[in-house]
């Protein structure tokens, strides 16, 4: 065994150790809980407890120490690990140190791993005669995802990825000549001097967004193993009575997995450069689904809970949210997405056990349900078409059914590997998914709308007209004026799909109308039991916000300026099938650009030395009115051995519409001036030529106390205009040039010289150099009522705390 | 037979119609010559860039015009049109999956999809090269 000089081994060595700690404390756990579950005998059953929270307590410990370790290597720039040197680098603010976790999977693992010791413990404190049955599913997880994280070899199959394995135990140093030791052979001992820096966390991570969205997140999926543990305990015990706790931890996953996703959707908004907040991606998919079917499962409980029906499919919706959430870390963290995706997870080499980690919970879960299927309570006699339980559970599977075709359509990529096919996703991928979901969207809303005012089990007739006409009208009202006066112009997909999303519009702002007005329609005012119509009221604002932002989102930087030589193309352009998206602009430094409402102006440009982006200002101001703003998209230069930077958008934001900007490319002039004047002799009306066009001098302008000027005019040949002033100032003894620039023909003009005073000559220097001005390309676009959605979100999660805060009181009051 | 099971039936048909009619609208992964004889047919070309032949962006002239030559593992190439701003890291990628139609001569491109080899993994090789070129 060699010794390398200037190792930390000894953190490497206390994380593994707390690594495999974990997986044996899991274990030990797993079968402590479920020994307490089969067990009758009080005495024995609480000795098993002992043990199984013992263990627990001891996982948890592990992990904390796992987290508290990876740290200290990232903080440290302990480079001698694969883990700080993939994911880190000295530059990096403190800010983002957290954010290196997530980059790899090894990190997001701990994190899930984290939230579920935070579950467990919640659970063991409340979950009471449920605890043995609940935490033994919950342990079991918390194996499997430890066997994640060891990076040891049984029988030659490597098993998991240890985060904290060396670099040069990972074949980063082989092949380098540089680190070998050519006495010796192997690897030389004092090869750490030369592994200076690590290669960065990657560019579209460094992003505040990044730091909160992912923890955000994993407690969600984390969250969602709740309901899963209770449906998993009830089949084993063959007990149906957790349906109650049930409904706030179905409450709290929603609030937490649905303010994920949409941070995720606010993370792509502000810091990706695909122009939007929601784009289709499998990964995106795949975290919405369990969402989807978590809240239809949420309401069949409600549904049981109320009346008595829904029984069987609550379980199978609940069993299914964490089926679809292993799924998805499957999809994203395999590689299969890998053409699909652009943010999926590489590869590890993992794929066996990542499918084993579905496997191991599909297999018994869907295994169980059918083996008890028959002895789960269900009541025979249909639901009554007037009940709100009847209408609840069409919305239940509307919701899960439009989750399985969105899961299916990204299950492509699988479909491929299993059947080794090459398709491909569709010319408009997001176009297939909004024609159906629209409809979905349609459904939802109107249910959304109807549904509380109908009662469980029976609704008199009366009573529903009588309450339903005013929302309805006021909503037809609403959504009319949106139709017609909101210029809902989106014809690109046929008027079929247009009339669907006046439709959706209609039905989105009925569940906020509806919902809203039920709050004293049926409650009469009482607020603090109105959880459910906040919660429905949010979702409808959620609707409303995508359906307008997204069906009138306009490009403003439509390339008008002409500066482009190839008029010609354009009436060839606007027939190719490839559409005209002529999306960007040119913006030459310094000189003001036609943008449609706008005359828009790259200013300057900094470099921020602290978080390593340049900053452009660009200037917006209206031609009409008083609007004048500032926007400052950055880019920021890409590490890991990739050329280029990655853009950051920027936004004004109005209360009715988001104006988003950002760079698709800069060019920078740091190349000094060779080119010299080209002097040419010209009178009044002659004209010159230069590359790209020609000049006209129009007539020489003398003004006091001494200077002359000469009135030009520089036209390109695209045809365009531009004034040029080029001069000279007699002060005393001494003649100085004023020159001019004409920047976008990057262009100096210099009068020189009076040559020939009685026949009007003149000498005019001409200079054409690339080294005038910087300039970029940029995409702007306007996106209404966007803050609909994201207050909707914020709506949405309140109405799911009031929720979870109103039963937690009714259940303390039971206990006192 | 029970009001829910109709429309549960109802609607297990629907989401059946809807993913059979997805299949209508899916695409093809194709290579340069079995694109060429799909003419105007929407496929995904998978192909790398030809370093040989000239890349031609300006962004002064046309910030929305790319053109440049796909070779794919076949060694058939083909000219590529984009009419959009050049994707930055294009010359680094190792793989392009291009997105569109071929046209006459040319592959009329919708969209580009980069495979950096070192997007969010870090690949060994790449990483060698870089640390050999820094201890330099």
């Amino acid at each position: 065994m060699n010794n390398y000089i200037g190792e930390h081994l000894f953190p490497g060595q206390t994380g593994h150790f707390f690594a495999v700690l974990s997986l044996v404390a899991s274990l030990v756990a797993t079968i402590a809980y479920f020994k307490a579950n089969r067990t009758a005998g009080i005495t024995e059953k609480q000795s098993w407890i002992r043990l199984a929270r013992l263990s627990f307590l001891i996982e948890t410990v592990s992990v904390l120490a796992l987290f508290v370790t990876l740290y200290y290597i990232i903080s440290h720039h302990l480079f001698e690990y694969k883990y700080a040197y993939t994911h880190s680098d000295k530059s990096l603010q403190t800010e983002y140190l957290l954010s290196c976790f997530w980059e790899g999977q090894e990190g997001s693992f701990m994190l899930w791993s984290f939230w579920h010791c935070v579950l467990g413990w919640i659970l063991i404190w409340r979950s009471k005669d449920w605890e043995a049955g609940v935490m033994t599913v919950i342990s079991f997880a918390q194996f499997a995802i430890a066997s994640m994280l060891i990076g040891i070899y049984f029988f030659g199959t490597k098993v998991g990825s240890n985060p904290f394995s060396l670099l040069r135990n990972e074949g980063f140093l082989d092949n380098a000549p540089i680190f070998q030791d050519v006495v010796n052979g192997g690897i030389r001992a004092d090869y750490l001097q030369f592994i200076k820096d690590g290669t960065g966390l990657n560019t579209l991570l460094q992003n505040y967004w990044m730091v909160i969205h992912p923890p955000v997140l994993f407690l969600g999926f984390a969250s969602t193993i709740v309901p899963f543990a209770y449906a998993m305990a009830g089949l084993m015990n063959r007990r149906h009575d957790w349906v109650k706790p049930t409904i706030a931890w179905a409450c709290f996953s929603g609030a937490v997995l649905g303010t994920g996703i949409m941070m995720g959707a606010a993370w792509a908004y502000e810091s990706l450069s695909f122009g939007g907040y929601w784009a289709w991606d499998p990964v995106e998919n795949a975290s919405l689904v369990p969402w989807l079917v978590l809240i239809a499962g949420l309401h069949t409980n409600l549904v049981y809970n109320h009346s008595g029906y829904s029984l069987r499919p609550t379980y199978f919706f609940y069993l299914f949210s964490f089926l679809l959430v292993l799924y998805s870390t499957f999809l994203t963290r395999s590689g299969i997405l890998g053409d699909t995706s652009v943010h999926a997870f590489t590869d590890l080499g993992m794929n066996t056990q990542l499918l084993l980690f579905v496997l191991v919970f599909l297999l018994p879960a869907i295994g169980l349900f059918i083996a008890r299927y028959k002895s789960i309570p269900a009541i025979a006699k249909e639901e009554n078409t007037y009940s709100r339980e009847f209408w609840m559970f069409i919305g239940s599977l509307v919701l899960f059914l439009s989750g399985i075709v969105i899961i299916a359509k990204t299950s492509v990529p699988v479909f491929n590997k299993i059947f080794s096919t090459n398709i491909a996703p569709p010319e408009d991928p997001e176009f297939a998914y909004n024609q159906i979901q629209v409809f979905v969207a349609i459904v939802i809303g109107l249910l959304t709308a109807v549904a509380q005012y109908f009662k469980y089990k029976d609704t008199p007739k009366a009573f529903f007209g009588k309450k339903i006409w005013l929302p309805t009208a006021i909503a037809l009202v609403i959504s009319i004026a949106i139709s017609t006066f909101g210029v809902i112009g989106y014809d690109k997909k046929g008027p079929g799909f247009l009339v669907a999303i006046h439709l959706a519009i209609f039905a989105a702002v009925y569940a906020v109308v509806a919902n809203t007005s039920y709050i004293w329609l049926g409650m009469k005012g009482r607020l603090k039991a109105a959880g459910a119509s906040v919660a429905h009221i949010g979702f409808g604002m959620v609707l409303v916000g995508i359906l307008i932002s997204s069906s009138k989102k306009t490009v403003l930087s439509w390339n008008t300026t002409g500066v482009t030589p190839l008029r010609a193309d354009e009436s060839h352009a606007k027939n190719n099938p490839a559409g005209n998206p002529a999306e960007n602009l040119t913006l030459f430094k310094g000189v003001a650009t036609d943008m449609g409402k706008y005359m828009v102006t790259y200013a300057l440009d900094t470099i921020n030395e602290r978080d390593r982006k340049r900053y452009f200002e660009i200037d917006f101001k209206a031609k009409k009115g008083e609007e004048h703003f500032k926007l400052y998209p950055d880019v920021i230069k890409n590490n890991k051995g990739m050329e280029g930077f990655a853009a950051n958008p920027a936004s004004k934001h109005y209360w009715y519409k988001d104006i988003f900007v950002y760079i698709t490319s800069f060019q920078e002039n740091n190349k000094a001036d060779t080119t010299s004047f080209h002097n040419q002799q010209l009178k009044v009306g002659d004209t010159l030529f230069y590359s790209n066009g020609l000049v006209i001098l129009n007539k020489v302008v003398k003004e006091e106390p001494a200077s002359i000027f000469l009135d030009m005019t520089v036209i390109s040949k695209d045809g365009r205009r531009y004034p040029a002033r080029p001069g000279i100032a007699i002060e005393g003894q001494e003649m100085r040039a004023i020159t001019d620039t004409v920047r976008s023909q990057s262009m100096v003009l210099k009068f020189n010289r009076v040559v020939d005073p009685a026949a009007g000559k003149l000498e005019i220097g001409v200079k054409e150099s690339g080294a005038i001005t910087d300039l970029l390309t940029l995409k702007v676009y306007e996106f209404p009522m966007i803050n609909i959605l994201w207050l909707g979100v914020l709506v949405m999660v309140t109405g799911f705390v009031m929720s979870i805060v109103q039963r937690q009181q009714k259940s303390l009051f039971r206990v006192k | 037979m029970k009001k829910t099971h109709i429309i549960l039936l109802v609607l297990i048909a629907a989401a059946i119609v809807v993913l059979i009619s997805y299949t209508g609208d899916l695409t093809t992964y194709e290579t340069i010559a079995s694109a060429k004889q799909k003419e105007g047919k929407f496929v995904n070309l998978i192909a790398k860039l030809d370093k040989q032949q000239p890349l031609e962006y300006d962004a002064v002239k046309n910030p929305n015009y790319l053109s440049f030559t796909a070779v794919d593992t076949l060694g058939n190439s083909i000219k590529v049109v984009y009419h959009n701003n050049k994707p930055t890291d294009m010359e680094k990628s190792d793989r392009l999956v291009l997105k569109g139609r071929v046209q006459g001569d040319h592959f009329e491109c919708k969209d580009i999809l980069l495979k950096c080899p070192s997007k969010y993994k870090d690949d060994p090789k790449a990483t060698q090269n870089r640390l050999q070129a820094e201890s330099k």
